[in-house]
């Protein structure tokens, strides 16, 4: 083995040891707590050990559970909205060139630069008069502002590689519009969809000052119930409610490290092709 | 076997101030294979994805066995059109690449599977179908995208470039291939090119755009023997081109008095010969002529010729002038089939 291996293996696993520690060390504290009863200062560990948290957490009379679903179904089409809307827009920026194209990536990017309040605070003011606060259908519509710019940016980044003839080649062996959507188009922006997909998915999952200024704190979704937990000192429901929180976020990383790492378009951003 | 006729097809792009296809009409018999020739960005391949349905005109029609096919949607309409850079799917093998336009006809599996083994065979790729496309050579790759066009049975083969990807060697092979393949199944084929030397060896005829227009169609030795005009001799490698007046079968111009071969028409009129096609010694038009500069070309030696004021090139057959130096003078004539005159 060469030198320049032993050094990156080395930087390797240094790197690997610091993501770890950074990603999972402060979770520990919580799940800790989670299985406590009671955690005073100068203990290392517990004294005691209970299944007291997670039983009421899971309980019917907690909420978690109704939270939690809520926070999946609004999740899930803020996500099916930001595909439905950012394969389109990411195709028109990734391929074609128009007139104030530059102009359409910087108002498509602004939810990113603005703080998010200060644009919610407008458009509260709107969904009042369209009665869309304190639902949640207002509730997804105001997670798309933020969710949007990834999904856009991340498509883009996928059809500036793309060659729009792969279609034409298509129709012309037989392929009707729709097929070759599906058996071609499809296939080939699929990364990018699921890529865009986790990004929209996990910004909304996070989402929390939109969702209670919108929700009205009538949709309460997993975080705004975490944050109730955690405000009423109740470190070992809080610690529970968090691992529950955290799962989706953890699964999916697992799940497409191999997307996310490898050699894929998406993460590329607007293209210049 | 569907004969095509292109009538008057023009397409000029939005914000262009040019047609990049101006009036082009073309009759092509069924089953032959024509080339369309000319210089590179020519617009072309704007033709052959007219043809193919990708493109609208801007007027004109296209007919298939003299039923317009304009209103047809690209898969309706039976021309399948080959790309230039292949564009095989890469998410596919080449197999499923190859059986893509059956699988698109609702055909069932286990009717696309023998024939797609059938079709590699026919390319000369077995047993390559569980490849991915990025597997395969630049050459392979041709000939898996000429057999995913050919297994549905098209009624017009449209070829783009199918050989400028390829190596001088392997050209020859896929040269060899689709005429061949072309010939057995019959298939009224179009391929664009940019070599006049490729469209030659392949087609039956050869339609020259030069600037968007047609401005020769025909079979390849007319290309040589009557070109149109100095546009299409100089395409072709012509050199000579003498203007003068034709007057009962001879050709007056500084050179002195030529005879024609029969049927030029009287009038005013440009004369050239192909520098091959002068010969060295005595014969019919026999001229003096300086010799001004001599290349020495390995197969064959480049004269340069004065004769009568006019600078005339010649390329002489090897052996027969390793005597000429430059400043000699020699005699040569010019057989008068080799002779031809366009107007203007």
């Amino acid at each position: 083995m060469s030198r320049d291996r032993v050094w990156f293996r080395s930087i390797r696993a240094l790197s690997g040891a610091v993501l770890l520690v950074w990603l999972i060390l402060p979770l520990v504290p919580l799940a800790i707590w989670s299985f406590a009863r009671g955690w005073r200062f100068p203990d290392i560990l517990p004294q005691d050990w209970t299944l007291q948290a997670w039983t009421y957490a899971l309980s019917d009379t907690s909420g978690v559970l109704g939270s939690l679903g809520l926070s999946v179904w609004i999740a899930t089409a803020t996500t099916v909205i930001s595909i439905l809307i950012g394969v389109p827009a990411g195709r028109a920026l990734g391929l074609y060139q128009f007139r104030g194209k530059g102009l359409v990536e910087l108002v498509i990017l602004a939810p990113i630069i603005v703080p998010g309040i200060a644009a919610a605070l407008g458009i509260h003011a709107v969904f009042i008069g369209l009665g869309l606060t304190n639902t949640v259908t207002g509730v997804v519509l105001v997670h798309l502002v933020p969710t949007l710019p990834y999904m856009v940016l991340v498509m883009a980044g996928i059809f500036a590689n793309y060659d729009p003839a792969f279609e034409q080649q298509a129709r012309s062996l037989g392929a009707s519009p729709l097929q070759a959507f599906w058996h071609v188009t499809l296939p080939l922006i699929l990364p990018g969809i699921i890529v865009g997909s986790l990004f929209a998915f996990l910004v909304s999952w996070g989402q929390y000052v939109l969702t209670l200024l919108i929700g009205g704190g009538r949709v309460v979704t997993l975080p705004l119930l975490l944050f109730n937990f955690a405000a009423s000192g109740r470190n070992d429901i809080t610690g529970a409610i968090s691992m529950i929180y955290i799962l989706p976020g953890m699964l999916i990383v697992i799940l497409t490290a191999r997307i996310l790492t490898g050699q894929s378009d998406a993460a590329r951003g607007f293209g210049r092709a | 076997m569907t004969h095509v006729s292109i009538h008057a097809l023009t397409k000029t792009y939005p914000g262009a101030i040019a047609p990049t296809i101006d009036q082009l009409s073309l009759d092509i018999p069924s089953g032959e294979l024509i080339a369309l020739l000319g210089p590179s960005g020519g617009g072309k391949t704007t033709v052959l994805k007219m043809i193919a349905g990708l493109l609208d005109p801007t007027g004109g029609d296209i007919c298939f066995d003299g039923r317009s096919v304009l209103r047809d949607n690209p898969e309706a309409r039976g021309a399948v059109m080959v790309f230039q850079n292949t564009l095989l799917f890469p998410h596919l093998s080449v197999a499923d690449n190859v059986g893509f336009g059956l699988r698109m006809r609702k055909i069932p599996r286990d009717q696309i599977g023998p024939r797609v083994t059938q079709m590699l065979d026919m390319v000369k790729l077995p047993g390559l179908g569980r490849r991915k496309p990025t597997e395969l050579s630049g050459g392979q790759q041709q000939r898996a995208a000429l057999a995913r066009a050919l297994i549905i049975q098209p009624n017009v083969l449209l070829l783009d470039e199918p050989l400028s990807s390829l190596d001088a060697h392997l050209r020859q092979d896929m040269r060899d291939l689709i005429r061949s393949l072309q010939q057995a199944l019959g298939i009224t084929t179009i391929i664009v090119t940019h070599d006049q030397q490729e469209a030659v060896m392949m087609a039956d005829r050869i339609a020259l755009i030069l600037n968007g227009q047609l401005r020769q169609y025909g079979p390849p030795d007319a290309f040589y023997k009557r070109p149109a005009d100095e546009g299409v001799a100089r395409f072709f490698g012509g050199q000579n081109f003498v203007p003068g007046v034709v007057r009962g079968g001879l050709f007056l111009s500084p050179l002195g008095p030529l005879t024609l071969p029969y049927g030029i028409a009287d009038g005013h009129g440009t004369l050239t010969i192909r520098p091959e096609s002068l010969r060295l010694g005595q014969g019919e038009n026999a001229r003096p002529a300086s010799v001004t500069d001599r290349h020495y070309l390995g197969t064959q030696t480049r004269l340069k010729l004065r004769i009568g004021g006019v600078e005339l090139d010649a390329l002489l057959p090897p052996n027969t002038a390793d005597e000429v130096n430059t400043g000699d003078t020699i005699t040569i004539h010019m057989p008068r089939q080799n002779l031809w005159v366009f107007a203007g």
